[in-house]
């Protein structure tokens, strides 16, 4: 009781000693301690831009004058927009727009020079896809300021009259699925995913952990079954689980943070039971690649890291350099996002969310071969 | 049928790294046999056992297992096959007749309820049914482990340690049971420490270092050993063994309760080597090799590099 000022320097010692040996033994957890920091400082110092460039867009050309093609040329030049590709009709720019090929549209009308000429302000269409307004408005910001000084070569001499007061072109921006730019409707259905993916993978990746570290796998071992059974076994409860918290989050976006539901929430429970199954396995492969439940969970966090850094949940995916965006490609997390934003705030159907469901569930798929193949049957 | 092998394993052999755990064993165990498996911690018991029920691939040998391949047939013996492991392994969040329930599914028992209700009655552990397995002592915790092996009736026992930390009482109501089950023909392979459950078995195999050093009924054993052995009390025994040990002729000086067991395989050189001390001071009369003497004689022979 009246031994506190008995410090022994020499014990104090000895405790440093057995903990840098045991440090040194934990191999991952040392593999971790310099990873994480390298890690975060490539994701945090060169992927993530809060000033997102570049951004994919769609031209929609109704009329060929020069005019037209200036302007889009100063639109490039501004480097906040990429032209990737040239849609022929309004419905191929709904649905370029609403897979999320393209962030923005635009459409340089039909007449465009002529009513220019004329000094009728002709209308320049910018629809920009609205659902993560941190990614788009910046560009839309930048559009107003350039058009004002585009036109200026072109209309000198006799045409110096049009670029007055008001401008030679009227700018119409479409803040489409979000309109009021409500940061809530993308970040609470991106929570479902990053919730999923975090809780998900981390039960399961305890599950064969708890079973090895309390010896009782080798019970389990003993028994005459079939490595599949086991980790189906061990993946079919947690299904459940997930779709409870989905359902709460569901209520919670809906009641509490008035998240539009514009989609079928039937496409939304079936493509997110692919996502869960996903999530389970990464889980259970990490259950068979690590020794003991501290393992498991370092995984995962190894894992959850670059899933909410990378996938767009947290800053704008086309904003990522191009080699971030083909880590994020492979991870189920980014086509999630892309999945349940598209249904809840785009009203996207089947069709649409089809080239973001594949890749989930081949992820699935090959990830659940490698727990299979790592599954060990003996304990050798 | 009778005489039909339940094992019948040649070379197995099973090598950790540059370790060879289990080095050539040869063992052929009977049915209806409960036979004894010894050997000091780390020799190979466990290693042998894993072996033979699956769960682990031996690196050389052959055999069968109750005439499945111990190598190619290896999920048609773990359906028959009950292995009680040495750490208790069952689930310590489930209660003793969810642990059971969940084991008799795995092996598919047919009418699962009826049998793990007679399994726990027969064990004595319908009251306790509902507790969690965690919570449970040492003995009914090998009582949950017992039943639970048995409960899809299989032919061969594989038990591992399985009296460790168990009292006098519950390991006598464990042979007991243990030899009514041999009775009906089921056949046990036992490892164990303890010399009076060695003497319980139909056969010992006695194992040191992966190696097969004996094996036999107790009697042969100790036959084959050729250990000549004295007894002498008196006082200040620890200081004779210390004088007695490095001897020429005698192999070892054990304390057996107020008498120090002095062995030797040479009967002559033993009596040569005691006779300095046949003094009024101690007592001196020359006794049969028990089991442990033997063991004792087998590990410290082994140690010593001495032949087998």
């Amino acid at each position: 009781m009246n031994g506190w000022y008995e410090f022994s320097p020499a014990r104090c010692w000895a405790v440093v000693v057995k903990e840098f040996i045991q440090m040194r033994r934990d191999r991952l957890t040392f593999g971790m301690m310099i990873g994480i920091p390298l890690l975060q400082l490539i994701l945090f110092g060169f992927a993530i831009n809060s000033d997102p460039r570049r951004l994919p867009t769609a031209v929609l050309l109704a009329d060929r004058g020069p005019q037209g093609r200036t302007l889009l040329e100063a639109i490039r030049n501004s480097s906040y927009f990429d032209f990737v590709r040239e849609v022929k009709s309004e419905a191929e720019a709904r649905d370029a727009l609403a897979r999320g090929e393209v962030l923005f549209v635009v459409s340089i009308p039909e007449d465009f020079s002529r009513d220019l000429l004329r000094g009728d302000r002709p209308v320049l269409l910018v629809e920009a896809d609205a659902t993560d307004p941190a990614a788009t408005s910046n560009a839309v910001g930048a559009l107003g300021v350039l058009l004002d000084t585009a036109l200026q070569n072109d209309l000198k001499g006799p045409l110096a009259y049009l670029g007055g007061a008001a401008g030679p072109v009227e700018l119409r921006v479409h803040a489409k699925y979000n309109p009021e730019a409500i940061t809530q409707y993308n970040i609470v259905p991106g929570l479902m995913g990053v919730v999923l993916t975090l809780t998900m993978i981390l039960i399961t990746g305890l599950a064969i952990t708890r079973e090895r570290e309390r010896g009782t796998m080798e019970n389990l071992l003993s028994m005459p079954t079939r490595p599949f059974e086991v980790l189906l076994g061990k993946i079919v409860p947690y299904i459940l689980v997930g779709y409870i918290q989905v359902g709460l989050i569901l209520v919670v976006a809906r009641f509490l943070f008035n998240v539009p539901m514009a989609g079928d929430i039937g496409l939304l429970l079936a493509a997110t039971l692919i996502f869960i199954v996903a999530n389970l396995a990464v889980g259970v492969t990490f259950s068979t690649l690590a020794k003991n439940q501290l393992q498991a969970m370092q995984m995962t966090f190894f894992f959850f890291l670059p899933s909410i850094l990378l996938s767009g949940f947290m800053f704008p995916f086309r904003g990522m350099p191009v080699w971030a965006q083909v880590v994020g490609e492979g991870l189920p997390l980014t086509h999630y996002l892309r999945i349940i934003r598209g249904i809840l705030l785009k009203g996207n159907g089947l069709m649409d969310v089809a080239p973001d469901l594949w890749p989930v569930a081949l992820f699935a798929v090959v990830v659940l071969v490698v727990a299979v193949l790592r599954y060990r049957q003996t304990l050798d | 049928m009778a005489d039909e092998l339940a094992i019948d394993v040649r070379g197995l052999t099973k090598r950790f790294g540059a370790r060879t755990a289990v080095d050539g064993i040869d063992l052929q165990v009977r049915r209806g046999e409960i036979c004894g498996f010894l050997g000091p911690n780390g020799s190979g018991k466990t290693t042998f056992l894993r072996m033979l029920c699956g769960l682990l691939r031996p690196d050389a040998g052959s055999g069968t297992c109750l005439g499945y391949d111990v190598i190619a047939e290896t999920r048609s013996i773990k359906r028959e096959v009950g292995y009680m492991t040495q750490r208790f392994s069952f689930w310590e969040d489930l209660t003793i007749a969810e642990n059971l329930d969940f084991t008799a599914r795995m092996y598919g028992v047919p009418n699962r309820r009826r049998a793990v209700r007679e399994s726990l009655e027969r064990l004595g552990l319908l009251e306790r049914r509902s507790q969690l397995a965690g919570q449970l002592s040492g003995g009914w915790k090998q009582r949950l482990a017992l039943a639970a092996c048995l409960i899809h009736h299989p032919k061969l026992l594989l038990l591992d340690e399985p009296t460790a930390g168990v009292d006098p009482k519950a390991r006598r109501d464990f042979w007991e049971e243990i030899h009514l089950l041999a009775d009906q023909g089921m056949t046990f392979l036992i490892t164990t420490h303890y010399m009076d459950e060695a003497e319980r078995c139909h056969r010992l195999v006695y194992i040191l270092e992966g190696k097969l050093l004996a094996h036999g009924t107790a009697a042969e054993v100790v036959a084959h050993a050729r250990l000549t052995t004295w007894s002498v009390s008196g006082p200040n025994l620890a200081r004779l063994a210390e004088q007695l040990r490095g001897q020429p002729g005698v192999r070892q000086a054990a304390a057996f309760g107020a008498a120090l067991h002095v062995s030797g395989d040479d009967k002559a050189a033993l009596e040569e080597a005691i006779a300095p001390f046949h003094t009024k001071e101690y007592q001196w009369r020359p006794i049969e090799s028990g089991l442990e003497d033997v063991f004792i004689h087998l590990m410290d022979q082994s140690h010593s590099g001495g032949s087998p």
